[in-house]
């Protein structure tokens, strides 16, 4: 029982410290599962979508925004998914790159195969650059955006959906 | 009086916008002069033999561009003879990527053993009028009488990871499809690239 009950209390104290999830690996998500993650028409989670890759410079430079929005307690359900568009057999660049950044939000490559066959469903007027941001609420998409944020837009924006 | 200004400015603005959009497939492209690696000007109008063009806005630095570097020289050595050469155009800002600029565009010219012009598109304006927004990206045009028409943008193929695994050639189908006298079936396509830096 002692046992049973030091293990509780140090997975309380390990989880509760500055204890980054450094992974050794990274999950790549189709676009349906990626859909079946982000679009609910029952629950009203906001769930927010970053397409960003280590090549891209200004996808880089705004990961640190949205890591700083998953800590801002809203009070109401969000859920950030960066989607790394890094090619498929340099995952271990991409394994190196979270690890180094140390980024908490869930972080999935994606394996869609042909971008002209997925690039429409996840916008029509999306023309494939990124960084592109997407809000999904509700079941619907509410918000489509390409290029980058700053953090005051970003959290503006997030502010904007979590209270509609 | 106000009227008419209001009026313009609403025609300006329409008009910018049409611009910002870019070429759609139809349209009539515009020629260019712009400066090749061997330091001489290249224009379209003076290629009296070809029957078109590959215009394919790509660069050095740029991931997806080193990927299909090999796929690019491939396009030229197939289809150049055919009369659609490959004229590859760099427009990013030499300044935000040094990667870029033109004594690099020259000596991976060499290294790669480019067959086709590489042109610096240093006032961004062709990647501009044609609508280029990432590299690469592609433009086929047919010479029609005196005209040049935009017959397909987009990508390349439909595997830009793994060239061994692509199972549609875009720009090839298309070409073939000139060269045959047929209508282009897919005539534009999407695909991820690098976003050109454009000059602040």
């Amino acid at each position: 029982m002692s046992t049973i009950y030091s293990l509780f209390i140090l997975l309380f104290f390990s989880t509760s410290t500055e204890d980054y999830k450094v992974s050794s690996k990274i999950e790549t998500i189709t676009l349906e599962q990626l859909q079946a993650k982000t679009i609910h028409p029952d629950n009203d989670t906001l769930y927010i979508v970053n397409f960003w890759a280590t090549w891209c410079g200004p996808c880089v430079a705004e990961l640190p925004y949205f890591e700083q929005a998953a800590k801002i307690p809203t009070g109401k359900k969000m859920k950030i998914l960066l989607i790394n568009l890094d090619f498929l057999s340099e995952k271990e660049k991409v394994i190196a790159f979270t690890a180094k950044k140390k980024l908490q939000n869930d972080v999935y490559m994606l394996n869609a195969g042909d971008p002209n066959m997925w690039i429409n469903q996840i916008d029509t007027n999306w023309d494939g650059a990124i960084p592109v941001t997407v809000f999904y609420k509700s079941g619907k998409k509410v918000f489509f955006h390409e290029g980058d944020l700053t953090q005051a837009e970003l959290d503006e924006k997030i502010q904007n959906h979590l209270t509609n | 009086m106000k009227k008419l200004v209001i009026f313009l400015a609403v025609i300006f603005l329409c008009a910018s916008f049409i611009k910002d959009g870019g070429y759609q497939v139809g349209d009539k492209a515009i020629d260019f002069t712009l400066k090749n690696i061997d330091d001489k000007t290249y224009s379209l109008a003076d290629q009296k033999n070809a029957k078109g063009f590959i215009v394919v806005f790509t660069c050095n630095h740029c991931p997806y561009a080193v990927k299909y570097e090999d796929r690019i020289i491939a396009l030229n050595n197939k289809y150049a003879k055919l009369g659609y050469p490959v004229v590859a155009i760099n427009p990013n800002d030499a300044t935000a990527y040094p990667d870029d600029n033109f004594a690099n565009m020259k000596k991976r010219a060499k290294s790669k053993s480019f067959t086709f012009p590489y042109l610096v598109d240093d006032s961004q304006e062709i990647a501009k009028t044609y609508g280029a927004s990432k590299t690469p990206h592609v433009f086929v045009l047919q010479k029609v009488n005196n005209d040049l028409i935009v017959k397909y943008i987009g990508a390349i193929d439909d595997n830009t990871d793994d060239a061994s695994a692509v199972k549609v050639k875009y720009v090839e189908q298309a070409v073939d499809e000139l060269l045959a006298g047929k209508p282009v079936v897919i005539t534009s396509t999407k695909a991820i690239g690098c976003g050109i830096k454009w000059k602040q």
